[in-house]
């Protein structure tokens, strides 16, 4: 791999664009492909190219033969992301576990003495409702959206903006009355069944959480248990 | 996946020091192992390491590789496994074959 190569690399996750480096394994010889503009290296034959867009999707890298050749495609896709809705304790602790883990954390929350950046150093914060935000946002099936303030006026928009969307997580702190009355508001907000089953609720694995960082990790969890599909 | 990120910002920052860099890359794996296709180990020449290609099994011989591969040597595609432990002096104790390719930022 040539310095430029790296520094391009390099370049691109910061950007967060989609990223193929195929290797022709034979004589090492790289192709960099940056959000489908190749940026350096020689034209891809077409089955490789083929198996680097396939890559890409399943995020997934693969060794592929052709013209002679063995070719490593490596994906480098944008990070996960989570929108944590209520700079709430439980956020203190989730903010950085969520962030360890690989995701690119947004915390969401109008209340400006909640979201503060002395609770959240370093961290995205948005100040708007949160169905504003999500709408701007864009959650995509590599995004996870969680609702911690217990507030319907804050947690509901939530919501409903995430269940418009195709995040691959969604889920709502608070107990089981409370999932139960909030079930029944998005009933008359007019969603069904099923797209009301995509709310996880109450958040998290059963793990007898009892601290902020512990729900945290029982979030962090069923998370990553529903991306992994395990 | 981030961690990739990581090891890939963390080696760049180590060539702009100066250092002689190489990196490691998990191209295929067969059976239980412990880190995906993808997964980078990131070494410096003066064996520094980042990141991980597997739970810590052949960390360290893939680091000798890294050495020579600095040095001079061509890149190269190692093998893994309890089938050939007889070839190398470690295998992946979680029965899994992993290949890893290693190589120089030169």
């Amino acid at each position: 791999m040539t310095p430029a190569v790296l520094e391009a690399l390099v370049d691109a996750c910061a950007r967060a664009l989609p990223t193929v480096l195929a290797r022709r394994l034979d004589d090492n010889r790289h192709t960099l492909l940056v959000a489908g503009e190749r940026v350096s290296g020689e034209t891809l034959p077409e089955p490789v190219a083929e198996a680097a867009r396939t890559a890409l999707r399943a995020d997934k890298g693969a060794k592929v033969e052709a013209e002679g050749h063995t070719w490593f495609i490596q994906v480098f896709n944008p990070p996960l992301r989570l929108m944590v809705v209520g700079a709430v304790h439980i956020a203190q602790a989730l903010v950085p576990m969520a962030t360890i883990a690989g995701y690119a954390v947004t915390v969401i929350d109008p209340r400006g003495a909640f979201a503060s950046d002395e609770r959240f150093p370093g961290v995205t914060l948005r100040h708007d409702w949160p169905d504003e935000a999500l709408a701007e946002i864009g959650p995509d099936a590599r995004t996870a959206v969680v609702t911690l303030t217990h507030d319907p006026k804050i947690d509901d928009p939530a919501l409903e903006g995430a269940l418009k969307s195709d995040a691959f997580y969604i889920a709502a702190l608070g107990s089981k009355r409370t999932h139960a009355a909030r079930v029944e508001r998005l009933s008359e907000r007019g969603f069904d069944a099923p797209t009301i089953a995509r709310v996880h609720g109450p958040a998290g694995l059963a793990l007898g959480a009892v601290s902020p960082a512990e729900i945290a990790v029982s979030v962090l969890g069923e998370m990553t248990k529903v991306l992994r599909q395990a | 996946m981030q961690v990739q990120d990581d090891v890939l910002t963390t080696v760049a920052d180590w060539r702009r020091a100066g250092k002689d860099v190489a990196v490691a890359t998990v191209v295929a794996t067969w059976g239980s192992s412990p880190r995906p296709v993808g997964s980078m180990l990131g070494v410096s020449a003066d064996g520094q390491m980042v990141g991980s290609v597997s739970g810590g099994c052949i960390e360290g011989a893939v680091v000798t590789e890294a050495l020579d591969i600095m040095a001079g040597e061509p890149p190269k595609l190692l093998s893994f496994g309890v089938s050939n432990e007889q070839a190398w002096e470690v295998g992946l104790a979680c029965g899994g074959t992993v290949e890893v390719w290693v190589e120089a930022v030169a």
